[in-house]
């Protein structure tokens, strides 16, 4: 390492919160797994968004049928192979990525505003609301998120959003939790105490003193999340809650599957693949922020 | 300490009741007919109404949870409206199930996890480390349904090691119930032969489900250590001459144990509440599918049967791994 000493200082061209953020994103970038998982993310999301313009056999995804292709193994024409009623694999789950991604997005995007919102508020007043709201959400954290999950989901009926409502019942306590904890901690000090002697209202005091202070803490949970809500979505879908065909959907595609192994495995490799790399990519990129944003998991 | 378990005890109480109230008002609040869904398409109203009557959905919620509770008290969770069973006696014969394969996960799980946390942390950035490392950021983020029908593929399908799915051989008599686990029961009647037969099935859901939760704690255990290696107090024991293994068993190995031990029990209820998913995959006759058939009927005696012995498995956990902090940590005390 060079050290350089410069003999004027030099002008900032930069702002101290841009100054900041270069700096966080260079450490981002020395860890190579999260720029791997970055990278995966980003080709995910891309393909997921582009997939109705290159799904090779849109047809497919419609539902159509093609019963003299039944269980080709993976070839040029179908490269995941294709299912038991002759449709193309890869057309599935590429389509099927749009449901599994934007389905976890949306349910760690309900949670934090729900979660955020409950937490801030218990954290913030304190004193019976706060006993009330911790209570409430102390026991939804005792129940087994997947079958209060499948619960619900199953009395909803199936469907994207009802499966996204779903989930995101049993997502946002763990929100609440966290918000409270850092609402409690920030709420006492000099800035805050400052701003209630200015006179500023309690909504103020939340949303633009407390809040843009703990967000840090919400984006390394909600990075970390990611992944596993979209696993959540996967296993509703595998349990047979969830999304029903001919709405493709990975947990679907893969439940689909089970009747044909051991005989035709690729129904299932691939749409399994395809929930594992996107759970991996989410995770190495939740650790890599998490690296970041968190200073206390710095080593 | 009896005092501190006592008292953690009693406190479930209060927290199950609130259970049952926050389920029951969840259960009703849900769209879905049960009843209906029960007795059939083609059920005329009388026969609707009069089940209706007979599982006593048409009280006032406040008096059908007080009936709930009560019942609950003596040994009556309710009844299934699909299949008119009582709900504790279904429950009964399916935890063992779940029991066993929750416990063998976990056994897997903590007797490679924590040896490969101290190995790795030891060895630091050696070969072993970045292996294992690289294998634990895969074994998080693989679905245990997927992993299943993988192992199922593998060790199954293709090299015929282990059987494909099921508990027991339909056509042979699972040894006699004592415990209700199949591996220890064979054991207690001295069957050797029913003990493999009964291994044999276990082992790959069992390690469907120990993947994850084995790569968790050997991170964990991986980063305790290397904290823990660093301290003051290590050096100091370096610097009197112990001997390696000696520092690591008995003065770090029960430092690092803390942070993992909250992890492990973590994991319980993890376990407990995804085994729908291993059980799905390997047909195994468990809790989970007991609670996935109750909840595609929205039967919901049964699921909230299932949900209140998880939470108490859970709850129970929890004190258990509050007590072992002091196990392992004598400046825990208990208040």
């Amino acid at each position: 390492m060079t050290v350089q000493h410069p003999i004027t200082i030099p002008t900032r061209s930069q702002s101290a919160r841009m100054e900041n953020w270069s700096r966080a994103f260079y450490r981002f970038r020395q860890s190579w797994l999260s720029v791997i998982g970055l990278a995966i993310v980003l080709v995910l999301i891309v393909l997921a968004i582009l997939a109705p313009y290159i799904v090779p056999y849109p047809e497919h995804v419609e539902g159509a049928t093609n019963t003299a292709a039944r269980f080709l193994p993976p070839s040029a024409e179908a490269w995941f192979g294709t299912n038991e009623l002759g449709q193309d694999i890869f057309s599935l789950v590429l389509v099927g990525s749009q449901v599994s991604l934007f389905s976890g997005l949306a349910v760690v995007f309900i949670a934090i505003v729900v979660g955020t919102t409950v937490g801030a508020i218990a954290g913030y007043f304190g004193g019976w609301i706060d006993e009330v709201l911790m209570r409430l959400t102390d026991l939804l954290l005792t129940i087994p998120s997947l079958i209060l999950a499948m619960t619900v989901a199953a009395a909803l009926g199936t469907g994207v959003f009802n499966m996204i409502v779903a989930i995101s019942i049993t997502w946002w306590p763990a929100y609440a939790r966290l918000v409270r904890g850092e609402v409690i901690g920030k709420k006492e000090e000099q800035f805050v105490v400052a701003a209630r002697a200015l006179g500023a209202g309690w909504l103020r005091i939340l949303c633009r003193h407390i809040l843009p202070n703990i967000v840090s803490p919400i984006v390394v949970k909600a990075s970390l999340d990611m992944g596993f809500a979209i696993l959540t979505v996967a296993s509703l879908g595998f349990v047979g809650i969830g999304v029903k065909p001919p709405t493709p959907e990975w947990g679907t595609l893969l439940s689909g599957a089970r009747s044909y192994m051991p005989d035709y495995w690729w129904t299932a490799v691939a749409p399994g693949m395809a929930i594992f790399l996107a759970v991996f990519a989410f995770n190495l990129l939740g650790d890599g922020l998490r690296d970041i944003l968190d200073p206390k998991a710095r080593r | 300490m009896l005092l501190f378990i006592l008292r953690r005890l009693i406190l479930i109480v209060p927290i199950l009741i609130g259970l049952t109230l926050l389920l029951f008002v969840v259960a009703r609040l849900l769209p879905g007919d049960p009843v209906g869904l029960a007795a059939g398409p083609n059920a005329s109203a009388e026969t609707i109404a009069q089940l209706r009557q007979e599982f006593g959905f048409d009280q006032p919620l406040p008096i059908q949870y007080w009936t709930y509770l009560t019942g609950l008290l003596q040994g009556d969770w309710g009844t299934s409206v699909f299949t008119r069973r009582p709900v504790f006696e279904d429950i009964l014969t399916f935890l063992p199930a779940t029991l066993e394969l929750v416990f063998a996960a976990l056994l897997i799980a903590i007797v490679v996890g924590i040896p490969l946390g101290l190995l790795t942390a030891v060895y630091r950035n050696g070969v072993l480390d970045y292996v294992t490392r690289t294998l634990a950021l895969g074994g998080i983020a693989m679905p245990r349904f997927f992993l299943g029908l993988l192992l199922q593929l593998a060790f199954a399908a293709w090299l015929g090691w282990l059987p494909l799915s099921g508990r027991y051989p339909f056509i042979e008599i699972p040894p006699e119930t004592v415990t209700g686990f199949y591996t220890i029961d064979s054991l207690i009647a001295g069957d050797f032969y029913a003990f493999r037969v009964a291994l044999a099935h276990l082992a790959l859901p069992a390690f469907a489900m120990a993947l994850s939760p084995l790569a968790t704690i050997m991170r964990m255990m991986r980063a305790s250590t290397i904290e823990v290696l660093q301290q003051d107090y290590v050096m100091t024991e370096r610097a009197l001459g112990l001997s390696n293994r000696l520092i690591l068993f008995k003065y770090v190995l029960k430092n690092a144990m803390t942070s993992t031990l909250t992890v492990i029990g973590l994991y319980v209820s993890w376990l407990l509440g995804g085994t729908v998913l291993v059980e799905t995959v390997f047909d195994w006759p468990g809790l989970g599918l007991y609670a996935t058939q109750a909840i595609l009927t929205q039967d919901f005696m049964p699921v909230i049967g299932v949900t209140l012995v998880i939470a108490i498995i859970y709850l129970i956990t929890m004190l258990v791994v509050d007590v072992l902090y002091g196990v392992f940590n004598p400046k825990v005390r208990y208040e």
